[in-house]
């Protein structure tokens, strides 16, 4: 249907075993050396699912030890470990580098047409420097856990608490500047690197979703390197910063930390966000309703997400007038968070639909998001706040922005791509369940979550009122089905490498640079540079192709 | 108490009715947006599917769609905004009359103290019908003051007071909890608040439990052992090297740097810990700290008494320039050498859990 574009008609090779990224070399030096992005993406896909089942088994084990309000599993030292456990493994090693190191790694330089990243050799020391920090984490796991919860609140991380506080923080100080680098190459990457034609408003949302987080990630992060750095001072060598007792203020702690870890949240959200455009247009052949406006979305939310940390400290004794000034701006963040799930919708209207796994992920993602979202605005008005702060509220509501928004998007994106990536299919009617089952497990999961939450039950809590108990026994069901919902993917994509249909260079009869290459892509992703002379999702150039 | 199955918590203070009201709001105003959503996604997405026959012609449309979406949205945000900013003043702004109770939280335990002096632990009683104001320290970590029931939270730091207000409305029983995580026992940092009629209460502060001393007594004791005294003179008395303490609190105090600062309970209690943080203009900087030879306890029943110190004047407001003769023992009996800070076993009753 993109007949009429000039890379597609110069590729020589047709489909029979061509040499591609994969089967260039086989050996463990050729991947652990190699510079080429889409491995890079390859190695952090196998990073970021060994972490993924680790946080997940955490939450399984606690979860568990919910089902009843006594302590019968594990002591409150375990528990407390294991949603710290939890919380850093899945926030710094899956949430934060999973879209960008695995498909934003894979698919930026196809998507705008390069041959590599701006700095190859960077991104792979990005990939080890989060291997390293990871390493940190598994340490501290097995040698005895840290339990400060993923949030490090001083004084108590500083001073009080008797484990292993400094090995995570080296850990993620580490794993931070992964984050920094990736950013700082993808940053570069767009900028010097789109191919002739391709102009900024011609890039796919995911690139601009993707960029936007680039920005975040390099502006962010290094705050988050200098607070760990000043807990383990204050640790270590007891220069009073964050702890009365040797002159500190526990509040500045809670300031820098979420100056970073709120826009954090956006570095987890904004690259799904890029993913859900492309899934939708993908499965409605249509163009993103509104697309600059999409794309400035990304940048708005970007923008602002460094400007409302204070909402998560309205009862922390921070002043009321500052309160009301964070509270206005998180109302004004939901209008471009909106905008895109309105946007998303409408792309659907006109389109020519196709239920395929990728779009009920999509579709999945758009009911959950809208709910965290909403739930958001719950959080970001005082008087609500107050009550829900700290509270199981405050703990469905992320879920549903971080799982139900960003998993969902991941996995919608990983089968959408996989065939790219791979060269295989995976099998459809496995992958739809498993889709409808993760929609279902999470609901059941983290709904609940917001009734305990209004009547009052408090995170962190290992035992509990005897009243809080049905609504945890229907949450620890639901993350049953949640906990094998998951693994049905991971075992039939493990599968598809081997026994899954080969796929075409474009399964989908998708538009976009990364589809008008073979499946799986050379090594060098074109074998001549593309020129673009078409506007992003493009399905309707030609209304004789409409149905072709 | 929730010993049994809710989907809505126990309403019990003035506050709560407020907040229901502001949250049921908004979950109709979510319920709505998302059934709005939803439908909108399933009938796109069916009507649209690709075995439909429909028009599928492309239209330009322009931003128009957006744009009217982001003109509506934002007048109901800022409205949510105001509603949201008007309950949490009400939550935070305590009446003038609120009755005083001071809060302790350690690892993981709650100490109240009543105005006279009556010490309670991981319980509270309180009046229906009474504002009641908690002032509250930590002595370790964050912990944080949660009541479900009355709709209210506050953080309650280590080296700063911060306070919260309620005023109960139904007698019961109702659940405290340390909302912040505390460490290893803060599921267990639990306690409760008896609401009982102002009858019942009355009955229950006169009840044979131990009598304990009134904190601003303690603080004049404490005030009398460490000799604040020998500075701290009366107004109308010569030679005082420290500032004077009378009609303190509340007071707008002038600092050395030029700038002036509210007498609340967080100054004076910085003032007694770190004397060095914020130096009255026109005194050399002498007096010693005395962080780690006071416990949180005691620097409450000092700045107790500190208020005291206030009281006589109060009354004459119209004519401050008057210099009162006081009638404070404090200042009746000023002793004749600066005293060094007490160590830590003079004190002993009252550095339980402060090691330096």
């Amino acid at each position: 249907m993109t007949g009429e574009i000039a890379s597609t008609t110069a590729l020589p090779t047709p489909e029979r075993e061509p040499k591609n990224y994969l089967n260039a070399a086989w050996t463990v030096r050729s991947w652990l050396l190699t510079v080429d992005h889409k491995r890079i993406g390859l190695l952090y896909l196998a990073g970021i699912t060994f972490f993924f089942l680790l946080g997940g088994a955490a939450a399984a084990l606690f979860r568990l030890e919910l089902m009843t309000p006594q302590s019968d599993l594990m002591e409150s030292e375990t528990y407390n470990k294991l949603f710290t456990l939890h919380g850093i493994i899945m926030i710094f090693f899956f949430l934060v580098p999973g879209i960008p190191g695995v498909l934003g790694n894979f698919l930026i330089p196809i998507m705008i047409g390069a041959r590599d990243m701006a700095f190859p050799k960077l991104n792979l020391m990005s990939w080890y420097l989060f291997m390293i920090g990871g390493c940190f984490t598994l340490y501290v796991t097995v040698a005895g856990g840290v339990d400060t919860g993923w949030t490090f609140y001083t004084p108590y991380s500083s001073t009080y608490s008797n484990t292993y506080v400094m090995a995570t923080a080296v850990g993620i100080f580490i794993t931070g500047f992964s984050s920094i680098l990736t950013g700082l190459n993808f940053i570069v990457t767009v900028h010097k690197m789109r191919c002739p034609g391709m102009t900024w408003f011609r890039l796919p949302l995911f690139v601009w979703a993707n960029y936007a987080t680039a920005l975040i990630m390099v502006l962010g992060t290094p705050v988050l390197a200098i607070t760990i750095l000043l807990v383990a001072l204050e640790r270590g060598l007891k220069i009073g910063i964050f702890d009365p007792r040797l002159g500190g203020d526990p509040v500045l702690f809670q300031h820098l930390f979420w100056f970073y870890s709120h826009p954090a949240v956006y570095i987890m959200v904004l690259p799904a966000m890029g993913v859900i455009s492309e899934l939708v247009a993908a499965f409605s052949r249509n163009r993103v309703f509104g697309y600059k406006l999409v794309a400035f979305a990304s940048l708005a939310i970007a923008v602002l997400g460094f400007l409302v940390w204070g909402h998560h400290m309205f009862v922390s004794g921070q002043s009321l007038y500052a309160g009301m000034v964070f509270s206005v701006l998180s109302m004004l963040i939901a209008i471009p968070s909106a905008i895109k799930v309105f946007n998303w919708t409408l792309t659907l209207w006109r389109g020519e639909v196709t239920f395929n796994t990728p779009l009920l992920y999509a579709i999945g993602f758009l009911g959950l998001f809208t709910i965290g979202g909403l739930t958001g605005l719950f959080l970001a008005t005082l008087g609500i706040d107050v009550h829900v702060h700290d509270t199981y509220f405050v703990v469905a509501h992320f879920h549903y922005v971080m799982v139900g928004g960003t998993v969902m998007a991941y996995l919608g994106g990983i089968h959408y791509w996989w065939p790219k990536m791979t060269g295989r299919m995976y099998p459809e009617g496995w992958a739809r369940f498993s889709a409808v089952l993760v929609f279902v497990g999470f609901n059941l999961t983290f709904f609940p979550q917001f009734i305990l939450g209004y009547l009052g039950m408090p995170r962190r809590y290992h035992v509990y009122d005897e009243g809080f108990q049905i609504l945890n026994v229907m949450s620890t069901a639901g993350a049953s089905i949640l906990g094998i919902a998951y693994l049905f993917p991971i075992t039939y994509l493990i599968w598809s490498l081997k026994y899954g249909p080969k796929a075409s260079a474009n399964p989908w009869n998708a538009v976009g640079l990364e589809w008008m290459t073979s499946s799986p892509p050379p090594t060098e992703n074109f074998t001549e540079t593309p020129v673009v002379d078409f506007e992003a999702y493009e399905y309707h150039r030609n209304p004789a192709d409409r149905h072709g | 108490m929730n010993t049994e199955f809710q989907i809505f918590p126990d309403a019990a203070s003035t506050a709560a009715g407020k907040v229901d009201a502001l949250y049921l709001f908004m979950v109709v105003l979510s319920a709505v947006l998302s059934v709005f959503v939803a439908g909108l996604v399933t009938y796109l997405a069916i009507r649209y599917r690709r075995a439909n026959n429909v028009n599928r012609e492309h239209v330009d449309h322009g931003n128009t769609i957006e744009y009217i979406a982001m003109a509506v949205s934002f007048p109901i945000l800022m409205a949510i905004f105001v509603w949201g900013a008007k309950v949490c003043f009400f939550l935070f702004r305590a009446p003038e009359q609120a009755m005083p109770i001071t809060v302790v939280a350690k690892q993981w335990m709650w100490k109240f103290q009543h105005a006279d002096g009556r010490r309670e632990i991981d319980t509270l009683h309180i009046p229906t019908g009474q504002p009641v104001k908690l002032t509250m320290v930590s002595q370790d970590v964050i912990h944080s003051f949660f009541v479900p029931a009355f709709r209210t939270k506050q953080d309650v730091l280590p080296g700063r007071y911060t306070s919260v207000w309620f005023e109960a409305t139904e007698p019961g029983e109702y659940r405290l909890y340390c909302a912040e995580y505390c460490g290893t026992n803060h599921s267990r940092m639990i306690g409760r608040v008896i609401v009982q009629s102002p009858d019942d209460f009355a009955r229950w502060m006169s009840g044979d439990a131990a009598s304990d001393e009134p904190p601003a007594e303690t603080g004049r004791k404490l005030f009398e052992q460490y000799q604040c005294g020998t500075c701290h003179r009366p107004a109308n008395e010569e030679g005082a090297r420290g500032p004077t303490l009378e009609n303190l609190f509340q007071s707008r105090v002038p600092l050395a740097g030029g700038q002036t600062v509210a007498a609340d309970e967080t100054y004076i209690r910085e003032s007694i810990l770190r004397p060095a943080q914020k130096q009255v203009a026109g005194y050399q900087q002498i007096m010693p700290t005395y962080e780690g030879q006071i416990s949180e306890e005691g620097v409450m029943h000092l700045i107790a008494y500190i208020k005291t110190l206030g009281a006589p004047l109060a009354a004459k407001r119209e004519e401050p320039n008057t210099p009162v003769p006081t009638t404070e023992p404090a200042a009746a009996e000023p002793a004749a050498e600066p005293a060094a800070p007490a160590t830590a076993d003079n004190a002993a009753n009252e550095s339980e859990g402060n090691t330096p």
